[in-house]
């Protein structure tokens, strides 16, 4: 019979009930009782915490959570066509590799002198997304594309003075939300929106002239836009702002870039955007990764909210170290209150993925993925719009993703989706509830993990499902 | 007993590892990507006629091109040049909670069905993480003394943002939006529970410790007015010490009308012990990543469980994960509802991990993580204040719980050697380089331990011994501590630049570019 003893915990060196005594002996108390006496009793827990019974073998616990897990189907089961802001892209596997190394999982934040390691990854994350979106400067990943749009908007607002930004009626109603909860009470006191072409999607660019004002303080728009179309008109947009002394913040996918003019070749002051499609799985969107990159402005940079890393010489002899708190004064570590928003942990080890994923691409990679995904979108397309009741609404270029009209088909999205799903395919998003002017419609996705006979599948199905 | 242990000879493997950009070789390939097959390009042509004239990128990125055994080398060795937990003993690193993250946790993470999970998935195919999503609320709420739980906040700072949101939201239901205009905070709790509410348009006051090191109790009653929206206050404080009259400040807060939230970031040493909730809070967040095990990641991705109780439910951001008897879902209905923080629901792989801790643990494995990290706490006092040059910042007298900070004020006085010169000695003897403090410096010379459960006896044995033998030799031959680290990853660099924005290089573009001369 085994002796009735304390659980010794795998995780809890410490709970060896020896050394427990030895250390309360040290440590002159007792009881670990006698630790707690600051907290008062009245404002003590007294009773034990009610959750389940624990699963204390490694073993019975991988069984459990696998038997939950199992209950998922993920897009390697489900041939996936939703995008919408979250990507699904092929992960290569040296990026996993990396992630999975002990030293960067589990590190904090550290100094040049502990960590150096990963300031240099920090370093060259940087150097290669600003070359990617064509700006000179950024700082630690944030959070997502919308809270990063949100802080976009609000350092339009505080280097120019001014309280007003101007936003594109095809900015996704959920991006709105995260967007207005950041800017209320902020230097941000208007949100206007700019209509687009129905028949197009693109931005009026008549609409933009009559909505700037003196007290705008910026224009954002999106390129590709929430919707998938390619707006051609960035230098005009970009020249209308200029002249009226505001900014031109340009959220973008980086993915595209190999392939797309990046903002800062048509006059984008600020970029921002979520990095997660460059080598961060999905995680049921808890891949996202938001930056805001800037020019090399100093007014610009003094107003990014992130941590930022700076190369610097070493005291003696060649060779390279890292400031890692440059600039700090902007942080509400030092500036509390005072700082420029706040700062904190956000998203790290993803621009760590971002950095072995363009390291990997090279301008190559990211060119010919960038074709890949143009050529196969395309090709969906045309797949879709021959097939009778579907219809393609906007005839603008896109790059990965396109809207299809199932008004004529009689048929919700809803429905259509969840024939779809039967035949192991999700469907595109639903757009029917963020743009009912578009009725019936869905955002599909397509990207290079995608085959023709995936993308001929699809149709078929399509076709099945429709009538 | 620190005389007794063997510092190790440790050196950090030194590798000079160039910048990638300077292992580029033209024309080299990390990855290939799929092509359109044959029938793809010639129903749609060439990829560039599908972009318009004026939206074709001219000049391909500069990205470095280097091939696939050169940058798994490349970012290998860089991360053999940073100092993990899974590697090193990071007891310094307080307030940040810093433990063991359990290896089978990470397996479950990478499984396809929660890592290409997509967030707009039809509700009936993600079941399963929305059944763990759920059940971590219920442990939460149960952890917390709270009603409901959100998820959606990355990082403790977006979650104590979105408290300050909520503040919002609750104060202008009730028609005093604009009349409470004032959040109250205390100079050792953390900066973001200054910097969120700020973010969120509040004026801040901040309220300075008592000669005892407590948030001063007539400074809190003159702040309080018509115009307090809220308290947003961490318990223990960033100095270790646990406010006792706690409950009073929360009482004097909700007479005036404001809200009471806490930063519980760190919870380690009161799991099961005390409860935001039956203080009378309204509002407290979990970092995900420091008590409840989920890594760390240099940095994130967190998550900041944001936990309120009934009466702020209906303002907390959409989506709501929900149970109708049977089946998962997401509600966006919530007409209440501040908005949304981030995209999406939150990192949901996070949630799992933690899902997985608490269920390895319990209710007692989780009291036995509390007990342990307040002996170790204790445990190491008894061993630092032994060392000469270190003291303990207020509270005399008085136990902490899981973390202290200290000062080396009396080191510095008597040998010129100063909490930063200790920092970049420590990493000589491998042990990852302690947190000083927050800005600016309250208390002198700082460093804040915090030796979580998952630190064996010896590894807090070995942390102390290494704090003697710097203290021996700031006083035997200060030198050789201010020139430190000897046997590091590398060598002092030149932190005079870090203040002076000109000099400052954040791409290697610019770097290159000074180096040249050219700028």
């Amino acid at each position: 019979m085994r002796m009735k003893r304390p659980i010794v915990y795998p995780y809890i060196p410490n709970s060896v009930p020896e050394t427990r005594s030895e250390m309360l002996d040290t440590t002159g108390v007792k009881d670990v009782e006698e630790l707690y006496a600051e907290i008062p009793k009245k404002l003590r827990f007294k009773r034990s915490l009610k959750l389940p019974k624990p699963l204390l073998s490694e073993y019975e616990l991988k069984t459990h959570v696998h038997g939950i897990l199992s209950k998922n189907k993920s897009c390697e089961e489900v041939l996936n066509f939703l995008g919408a802001g979250c990507y699904q892209h092929h992960v290569p596997s040296v990026v996993d590799t990396i992630l999975s190394r002990g030293e960067f999982l589990t590190a904090y934040y550290g100094t040049n002198y502990s960590d150096m390691g990963r300031f240099q990854v920090m370093f060259e994350y940087v150097s290669m997304l600003t070359d990617l979106v064509g700006m000179e400067v950024a700082g630690f990943p944030m959070y997502d594309g919308s809270s990063s749009a949100g802080t976009a908007l609000r350092m339009c607002a505080r280097i120019t003075g001014r309280s007003e930004v101007l936003l594109p009626e095809t900015v996704s109603p959920l991006r709105m939300k995260v967007i207005e909860n950041y800017c209320r009470n902020s230097e941000v006191k208007r949100i206007t929106r700019v209509s687009c072409h129905p028949d197009t999607g693109l931005i009026d660019l008549n609409d933009v002239k009559g909505r700037l004002t003196p007290n705008t303080a910026g224009v954002y728009i999106e390129n590709p836009s929430y919707l998938g179309m390619i707006e051609t008109q960035g230098n005009e947009i970009a020249g209308l702002t200029h002249e009226n002394g505001s900014l031109f913040a340009v959220g973008v996918n980086p993915m595209s870039l190999g392939v797309l003019a990046p903002p800062g070749d048509y006059g984008a002051d600020i970029v921002s955007g979520d990095t997660q499609p460059l080598g961060v799985h999905m995680n049921y969107g808890g891949g996202t990764c938001g930056f805001v990159a800037v020019r090399d402005v100093e007014e610009h940079i003094a107003e990014l909210p992130p941590l930022m890393t700076s190369i610097a010489d070493l005291e003696e002899g060649d060779g390279f170290g890292f400031n890692v708190f440059a600039w700090a004064e902007r942080l509400s570590y030092a500036a509390r209150e005072n700082a420029k928003e706040y700062t904190g942990t956000a998203t790290a080890l993803w621009s760590t993925a971002n950095a072995v994923y363009m390291a990997l691409m090279g301008p190559q990679g990211m060119k010919e993925i960038g074709e890949t995904i143009l050529q196969k979108s395309h090709y969906a397309k045309k797949l879709i719009s021959e097939i009778p009741g579907l219809k393609t609404p906007f005839p603008s270029a896109h790059f990965n993703e396109f809207v299809v009209s199932f008004d004529e088909t009689g048929k919700t999205v809803s429905q259509i989706n969840a024939a779809l799903l039967k035949r192991r395919i999700f469907g595109g998003k639903d757009l029917s509830e963020e743009f009912p002017h578009l009725g019936q419609s869905a955002l599909y996705c397509v990207s290079e993990i995608h085959t023709v006979k995936d993308l001929k599948k699809l149709a078929k199905s399509l076709k099945e499902v429709i009538p | 007993m620190t005389e007794e242990i063997k510092l190790r000879n440790y050196h950090a493997q030194v590798w000079d590892e160039p910048l990638l950009m300077e292992l580029s070789v033209k024309g080299q390939r990390g990855i290939l990507v799929p092509e359109a097959e044959k029938e793809v390009k010639a129903a749609v042509g060439d990829a560039e006629d599908l972009i318009p004239a004026n939206m074709r990128r001219a000049q391909p990125p500069d990205l470095p091109e280097v091939a696939q055994p050169q940058v798994l080398r490349h970012y290998t060795r860089l991360s053999q040049m940073t100092m993990g937990n899974d590697v090193s003993n990071d007891i310094g690193v307080g307030t940040c909670t810093m433990k063991y993250s359990p290896k089978v946790n990470e397996q479950l993470c990478a499984t396809s069905q929660m890592a290409d999970l997509h967030p707009y998935q039809d509700e009936s195919t993600v079941q399963g993480i929305l059944e763990i999503m759920h059940k971590t609320r219920d442990f939460l709420r149960e952890i917390s003394g709270m009603d409901e739980i959100s998820f959606q906040p990355t990082s403790g700072g977006q979650a104590v943002y979105t408290a300050s949101s909520i503040v919002r939201a609750y104060h202008e239901a009730n028609g005093e939006g604009l009349k409470r205009d004032q959040v109250i905070t205390t100079m050792f709790s953390h900066p973001v529970d200054a910097s969120c509410p700020a973010t969120a348009g509040y004026e801040v006051v901040t309220i300075m410790p008592d000669k005892d090191g407590y948030p001063d109790m007539e400074a809190l009653k003159a702040a309080l007015s018509e115009r307090t929206a809220a308290l947003f206050i961490t318990n223990p404080e960033d100095i270790g010490l646990y406010n006792p009259r706690i409950d009073e400040f929360v009482e004097r807060v909700h007479a005036v009308g404001g809200l009471c939230f806490t930063d519980q970031a760190n919870a380690n040493g009161v799991l099961g012990k005390a409860r935001a909730g039956d203080a009378g809070f309204d509002m407290c967040h979990f970092n995900l990543h420091k008590t409840f095990s989920s890594p760390h990641g240099c940095m994130g991705p967190g998550c900041g469980a944001l936990a309120v109780k009934k009466h702020l439910a209906k303002f907390l951001p959409v989506p709501a994960v929900t149970r109708d008897g049977k089946n998962y879902g997401l509600d966006y209905d919530l007409p209440h509802s501040t908005g949304k923080v981030r995209d999406f629901y939150g990192t949901a792989q996070v949630v799992l991990r933690v899902y997985a801790w608490i269920m390895s643990l319990g209710a007692k494995g989780l009291n036995e993580v509390a007990e342990i990290a307040v002996l170790n706490n204790n445990y190491l006092e008894k061993l630092l204040l032994a060392i000469p040059g270190i003291s303990e910042s207020y509270g005399e007298g008085r136990v902490r719980l899981d973390q202290i900070r200290y000062s080396w004020e009396k080191l510095t006085a008597d040998t010129g050697v100063t909490t930063e010169d200790v920092e970049r000695r420590m990493t000589d003897f491998g042990v990852q380089a302690y947190w000083t403090s927050h800005h600016p410096y309250a208390i002198p010379q700082p460093l804040t331990p915090e030796p979580s459960e998952s630190n064996a006896k010896e590894d807090i044995d070995y942390w102390a011994a290494v704090m003697g033998q710097i203290s021996k030799e700031a006083y035997a031959e200060p030198e050789k501590v201010k020139s430190a680290p000897h046997r590091g990853i590398t060598t002092a660099v030149d932190e005079s630049a870090a203040l002076l924005h000109e000099k400052c290089m954040f791409t290697y573009k610019k770097y290159k570019r000074v180096k040249e001369g050219k700028e």
